[in-house]
């Protein structure tokens, strides 16, 4: 009976470790750089990791959907850049700001439902193909439409989503609140977000038991266009610009923050909370080493051991559990 | 005779739980030795300790009378033991000669291994012809049925000059015509000298070839016997551990003379041609045929899984135009699937998601109303569960069947497609199972059951027709039906 009790233990803690492993992961980070730096607790700094978080975290979320369901997609980053430069477009003929922001999430709604449409109609063999065709045609739209030349100098009202703020707290962390809660309460309570994870969990049993499973999967895409879009927003009113090669390579880091917060690559599994921090330890190990006057070329090498170890826990964790 | 392999006394545990206790067993060359018990009775923990897969607590294993300890499947591989799997562990892109030598390529040595694709193909060739089946060893896995697989599994074993060989389930997606080819098989198995463990559900196919049974139950050895000493009343008993419950009720459904379902002229190219028939409520409609005779592909194209081509569905009188599977649903259809862990469940999702899953569509999730249906059918289902929680993959065969079937009953649905409602499943669960057709039929459902076991159409039965080649054979009335005029049509015969 001692080792079945030693087998309980080792579930709760592995199941405790899946939950809140890189949540623990991320204050144990933050714990460190305290000691390492004086300046990373300040509050303006940590304000600051948040904002520059804020459009990773965005594009994370709708990667999040798509992982759950099993897919990928490629075309977050190339999504971003076209909506940034369509935003500026509509500003630039003299709309008001909330109509370029609803203009930019229509059109990457529109674009991520084109991936699914293509995805589920087209019966292509796996999302890579139809999100990696959408991430070339997005982008060269972008340079096609602009020049290769950004479209700058926008109005305030459109600029407060990017660099604004609500008593110190940055409208782009609002934005990824925002998000973050409608997403959570879709995806635990209501069956369409529970449809996600069971074509995530075995695609044929749901469809076999009445799941609509193609127009959920166009309905994911199109979901995580529209983030996508949401992130556009945000980065073209901080940089006040909009910028056709904005988020080139945003996709890859989008799916390492969804990886790194626990979702499986095989599909069914991942939480709102685990991609949000995922994202927010790719800020703070960004800033980190920033603080500590690490090369930006390093920086990328130490983010990527961190997914590699991220997985690789992951994998020691399932290991563990089995036995 | 020395045996082949002698396991004695073994004892293994799980986690405090016994699996096994004091269980001996043996296999002589040229045996067959079946082995049977219920699901979780250990034959599978046995066969993973003779395969060196697991290691046993304690107890001793003997090869040819020399004790040996297996520490892996390549050690036990080494010796000569092949275990021919029920998932079968073949490579479908490759061909069938390179899967018969996979990771033994014979190779000719200069710089590199350069391997010898004639002598692959020959020697493939040969060995599957002395199985008794001419095949052409280059055509890929992919294209073969699933009984020529196995065969090449087989062969396989043969060249690893395997001295004993571990079948389980072997015959669980075979036709009845694959099964009696694979029957032949092991005859030459015999002839060889080779001794064959035999793990079946299907109790008949004791009868057809293996010399000795073995039964397992709840980890103990309970009999070891002659085949002819073992009837097959006494071999229910040993398993089930009570005198046998009558394992199929008469049936006494009450047919109403209105049609749920009827089908007029439906045909899906390459798959089923001109397929009309109609099941009434409270109908039990048997679909026997052998494999690949299109039965599945005629349930998946009326439950919306399939598009397709010609021909005109009816519920109720009237005419329906099923797309999706969602639209077959909203028509009170619902399909068992054939494969429950490829198509029937979520496996990692709990018992009460996967439970739900069909009936609880509207947009807002209601705890309190899908914890109260799933404890009405855990009771009503006398479902053996640790609690609505536990995820599916982690209950048994025939639980996991109930819980696909409870889903049906959550979602209301009035037509049910089953296929091959009872595969994999153990003798105790199969009644259960069949009660609940049973049920279902008396309440008014109409229910088209497909099936491979004959003995099954024929026990629930209150029609049957008969699927050859994508087609319908014939149909048999209930007085009509017997093995013999059901296979001679599902072969291509008459049904006289």
């Amino acid at each position: 009976m001692k080792t079945a009790a030693r087998s309980l233990w080792a579930r709760t803690l592995s199941e405790a470790l899946r939950r809140f492993g890189p949540l623990a992961a991320l204050l144990l980070m933050c714990a460190a750089l305290s000691l390492l730096s004086e300046h990373f607790l300040a509050l303006d700094n940590l304000l600051n990791v948040f904002r520059q978080s804020a459009v990773n975290a965005l594009l994370s979320l709708g990667q999040l959907l798509v992982i759950i369901t099993a897919g990928i997609d490629l075309s977050v980053g190339s999504i971003l850049g076209l909506c940034c430069v369509l935003a500026a477009l509509v500003l630039k003929a003299g709309a008001p700001w909330w109509l370029a922001i609803l203009a930019a999430l229509a059109a990457g709604a529109a674009l991520g439902a084109i991936n699914g449409l293509l995805f589920t109609k087209l019966r292509l063999p796996h999302p890579f193909i139809p999100t990696l065709g959408m991430m070339n045609v997005a982008r060269g739209l972008a340079l096609v439409i602009t020049g290769g030349f950004p479209i700058s100098e926008l109005p305030g009202g459109f600029r407060y989503w990017g660099a604004g703020a609500v008593v110190r707290i940055p409208a782009p962390v609002l934005v990824v609140v925002c998000a973050c809660v409608l997403l959570h309460l879709f995806l635990t309570r209501t069956t369409l977000g529970r449809d996600i994870y069971a074509i995530g969990g075995n695609r044929q049993a749901a469809l076999l038991s009445g799941v609509p499973v193609d127009r959920r999967l166009i309905m994911v895409y199109a979901i995580s266009g529209a983030l996508a879009a949401a992130g556009a927003v945000v980065l073209a009113g901080r940089m006040n610009s909009g910028f056709p090669l904005a988020g080139v390579g945003a996709e890859l880091d989008s799916i390492a923050a969804v990886i790194i917060g626990g979702a499986s690559f095989f599909g069914g599994v991942g939480t709102v909370l685990g991609t949000l921090v995922g994202a927010l330890i790719m800020g703070v190990l960004r800033n980190g080493l920033n603080l500590m006057n690490v090369s930006a070329y390093w920086q990328t090498v130490v983010i990527g051991a961190v997914i590699v170890a991220a997985v690789w826990v992951d994998v020691v964790r399932q290991r563990a559990m089995r036995r | 005779m020395t045996p082949l392999l002698r396991l004695e006394h073994i004892s293994k545990a799980f986690s405090g739980v016994p699996a096994l206790d004091d269980v001996t067993f043996e296999v002589l060359p040229g045996e067959v030795h079946a082995l049977v018990g219920e699901n979780g009775a250990g034959k599978s923990t046995l066969m993973n300790i003779a395969s060196g897969v697991l290691p046993a607590d304690s107890g001793r294993t003997c090869w040819e009378g020399q004790p040996v300890t297996l520490r892996s499947p390549r050690q036990a591989q080494e010796l000569g033991i092949s275990f021919v799997h029920q998932e079968l562990a073949l490579v479908p892109q490759l061909s069938a000669g390179e899967n018969v030598f996979l990771g033994r390529h014979p190779c000719r040595r200069a710089g590199f291994d350069w391997v010898r694709w004639e002598e692959i193909h020959q020697r493939a060739g040969d060995l599957l012809e002395e199985l008794g089946h001419r095949m052409d060893s280059r055509r890929t896995v992919a294209e073969l049925s699933v009984g020529e697989q196995q065969l090449v599994e087989i062969a396989r074993a043969l060249a690893f000059r395997a001295r004993l060989v571990i079948m389980d389930e072997a015959t669980a997606p075979l036709s009845e015509r694959e099964t009696a080819r694979l029957f032949e098989v092991i005859g030459k198995l015999k002839q060889r000298g080779v001794g064959v463990i035999y793990i079946t559900h299907r109790l008949k196919e004791i009868y057809q070839g293996p010399d000795r049974v073995t039964v397992l139950r709840d980890g103990r050895c309970v009999a070891t016997a002659p085949v002819a000493e073992m009837p097959l009343e006494t071999l229910v008993r040993h398993m089930v551990g009570r005198p046998a419950r009558e394992q199929f009720p008469a049936p006494e459904s009450q047919v109403q003379p209105m049609a749920a379902l009827r089908v007029e002229g439906l045909s899906v190219r390459g798959k089923i041609q001109d397929i009309s028939f109609q099941v009434n409520r409270g109908e039990i409609l048997g679909l026997a045929g052998l494999a690949g005779a299109g039965r599945t592909e005629l349930l998946e194209t009326l439950f919306g899984a399939t598009a397709h081509g010609p021909g005109r569905v009816f519920i109720n009188g009237r005419p329906v135009n099923i797309r999706t599977p969602a639209d077959a649903v909203s028509h009170g259809l619902a399909l068992v699937p054939d494969d429950r862990k490829a198509k029937g469940l979520i496996p990692e999702a709990s018992v009460r998601w996967n439970m739900v899953l069909a009936s609880e569509r509207q947009p807002r999730i209601h705890a309190a109303r899908e914890r109260e249906k799933t404890d009405r059918m855990v009771r009503e289902l006398r479902l053996r569960t640790s609690g609505p929680d536990q995820p599916v993959a982690q209950l048994s065969g025939g639980n996991q069947q109930k819980v696909v079937l409870a889903r049906w009953l959550l979602a209301d649905a009035k037509i049910f497609l089953m296929d091959e409602p009872t595969r994999g499943i153990d003798v105790g669960a199969k009644a259960e199972i069949y009660e609940i057709i049973r049920r279902l039929a008396a309440r008014g459902a109409a229910i088209v059951l497909v099936s491979s076991e004959l003995e099954e159409i024929l026990r629930l039965a209150d029609r049957v027709l008969v699927m050859h080649r994508g087609r319908i054979a014939g149909e048999l009335a209930r007085a009509d039906a017997s093995e013999e005029s059901i296979m001679r049509l599902a072969t291509g015969g008459d049904g006289r």
